[in-house]
């Protein structure tokens, strides 16, 4: 059985343009053109249960709208939305009961109590069972850490400690699904870790799905096997990370510290690459494929004197990056 | 019904950490009180009653519907405005519960906070200023509760539709506070329904906004007693039942036209 099931979804929504002057104010009052925008155009994925999936896109590129799809607060224009088996506007009250939603720019916690009420009157909401929420939650507390934090009222919070007390409501009902609209936004590095370390770890107690978004490629590293690339509403890619850093990342990026300053006429005589400027012209950044890497090296040290050398990964972000700017069918 | 009397609990909370902003509110309700005490006193002069009541039952008269606007106001309205401004309603429709009922329960929590930390002083302080009439009838005063919790739920449903109108218009701010001036006005804050002219009457008879004050003050005063007690209660409980539909079309229709705005 799949997570998440979603056949040819299609979302629209008309854009009002106003007219310029005065009197086109006017006219406005009257007829208003608009036009239909797509944001989710015709997109079919499934998700199976368990998976950790990094939903990724532009902004703008339907990410959201797609989000608030599957959790059911968007109807959409067509097409078919199956969510744990059920429909997520038709059914709302029983689908919500089954899921665990945290908006990165928005909090569900009450700003003026304690964390614990929060914590109390969702667990009353989401009819959680004293043992169950003991059971649960001691561990999700410990985890995250937030403890000390759960007699403070929330606006006293900082960012990160408030993040995990996201984290931790959303998840009081111990949901099968988990949607992270962009969990890590302007967080620390600690914080992201730990944050992080805890969804992998509830995925593997629980065999929770998770389906995230986010800008933070590091995030998908660590965290998604699988990523779902949108761009203009229309998935571009759809598969593993692997297979992505392996079909795009390929090749390496070799950092050269010179002695002296050189040109980049010299070194395109020497080996035959692409050669990038570093921050002078001491510096220079070479593009290989990772079979030429020794020959390259070869070449460049048996010519000239060197200070430092590095050798570098293409990043995620940089494949992604890559994509964007030049469409996916180039690789 | 856990959950929804959680939230009671939880609007509780929250009015109690802000609690300061309520011994002032005590103060300009006692002079609020005063100044009409002082207005109707003179404008009664040496006549024993106007309109069937005496000076003392218009003056317990402005007092008590005061103190009750305590226990049946609230902002949920605005919230329901802010909240749909904000896109905050995304949050509210991954919750497993009706998002209105628990707008009322909220106002419910305010409504008994007030009634515990400002009605009840309030109306403490203003005993010993002014000379009120109390009427020690168990009956009066257990219509007058049953007359106020209708009030309640009246005065939260004009508010439930007023904030889902701004589903629509996204931007009601001016339409709120048209509506809270129609409220004080025509609900019999300010005046009783019975000194408005004939015609003004009858038509505010196919309204429901002297449920919210008018009727619980004159049951207070014992200008309303027996039968047009039970009348004016009913009257009430009608308007509870007849407000459901149009509430119960406009979610309908404002869940379908949901824009999350900002995201």
């Amino acid at each position: 059985m799949y997570a998440i099931e979603v056949e040819k979804l299609r979302k629209e929504f008309k854009s009002y343009s106003s007219r310029s002057g005065l009197a086109g104010a006017f006219r406005d009052l009257f007829t208003r053109n608009y036009k239909i925008i797509r944001a989710v155009d015709d997109i079919s994925f499934t998700v199976k249960q368990g998976e950790m999936v990094g939903y990724i896109g532009e902004n703008g590129a339907g990410k959201s709208t797609t989000i608030k799809m599957l959790t059911g607060i968007l109807t959409p224009t067509s097409g078919r939305v199956v969510v744990n088996g059920m429909n997520p506007h038709k059914e709302r009250e029983r689908f919500v009961q089954t899921i665990g939603v945290v908006f990165g720019q928005r909090s569900q916690l009450w700003w003026d109590i304690a964390v614990q009420e929060s914590f109390r009157l969702l667990k009353k909401v989401y009819r959680v069972s004293d043992q169950d929420y003991n059971e649960h939650m001691d561990h999700v507390i410990e985890t995250l850490d937030i403890g000390p934090l759960l007699d403070k009222p929330v606006r006293k919070l900082s960012l990160g400690q408030r993040m995990r007390c996201e984290l931790a409501a959303a998840l009081i009902h111990n949901p099968p699904l988990l949607f992270l609209d962009e969990p890590t936004i302007g967080l620390d590095v600690l914080v992201k870790l730990k944050i992080r370390q805890f969804l992998k770890e509830i995925n593997e107690k629980y065999n929770t799905t998770i389906l995230l978004t986010t800008h933070d490629m590091t995030d998908i590293e660590a965290l998604c096997e699988r990523v779902i690339m949108l761009d203009e509403g229309k998935i571009i890619y759809d598969g593993s990370l692997q297979h992505l850093k392996q079909n795009w990342g390929e090749g390496r990026q070799i950092h050269f510290q010179f002695r002296d300053m050189v040109s980049k006429e010299e070194l395109t005589s020497l080996v035959h690459v692409t050669w990038e400027q570093g921050e002078d012209r001491y510096n220079w950044i070479a593009h290989v494929r990772t079979n030429d890497m020794a020959h390259v090296i070869g070449q460049v040290v048996s010519s000239y004197e060197l200070k430092d050398i590095h050798i570098r990964e293409v990043s995620t972000e940089e494949i992604i990056r890559n994509i964007y700017e030049e469409g996916i069918h180039h690789g | 019904m856990g959950k929804y009397i959680e939230m009671i609990r939880m609007r509780f909370l929250m009015m109690l950490a802000y609690r300061t902003n309520y011994y002032s509110g005590i103060f300009i309700y006692s002079i609020n009180i005063g100044a009409y005490y002082f207005l109707w006193s003179a404008i009664y002069g040496g006549q024993p009653s106007i309109q069937g009541m005496t000076v003392e039952q218009m003056t317990t008269y402005v007092a008590i519907a005061w103190m009750a606007r305590a226990f049946y106001f609230n902002n949920i309205d605005r919230e329901i405005a802010m909240e749909i401004r904000e896109g905050k309603v995304a949050i509210e429709l991954i919750r497993p519960y009706n998002y209105l009922i628990m707008k009322t329960m909220q106002g419910l929590g305010e409504g008994i906070f007030r009634l515990i930390f400002f009605s009840l002083p309030g109306m403490i302080i203003v005993t010993f200023v002014f000379s009120l009439h109390f009427t020690t009838n168990v009956q009066t005063w257990s219509y007058f509760a049953l007359s106020t919790v209708l009030s309640f739920i009246i005065n939260s449903q004009i508010n439930l539709l007023a904030g889902m109108v701004t589903f629509f218009t996204l931007n009601g701010e001016g339409l709120l506070r048209a509506k809270r001036f129609i409220i004080d006005l025509f609900s019999g804050l300010i005046l009783p329904i019975s000194f408005y002219p004939q015609w003004a009457q009858s038509a505010m008879h196919y309204l429901p906004f002297q449920a919210i004050s008018y009727i619980p003050s004159m049951i207070f005063t014992e200008s309303f007693t027996g039968n047009e007690a039970i009348k004016g209660m009913m009257f009430q409980a009608v308007w509870c039942v007849v407000l459901i539909v149009p509430i119960y079309l406009l979610w309908k229709a404002a869940k379908r036209k949901l824009i999350i705005q900002g995201g």
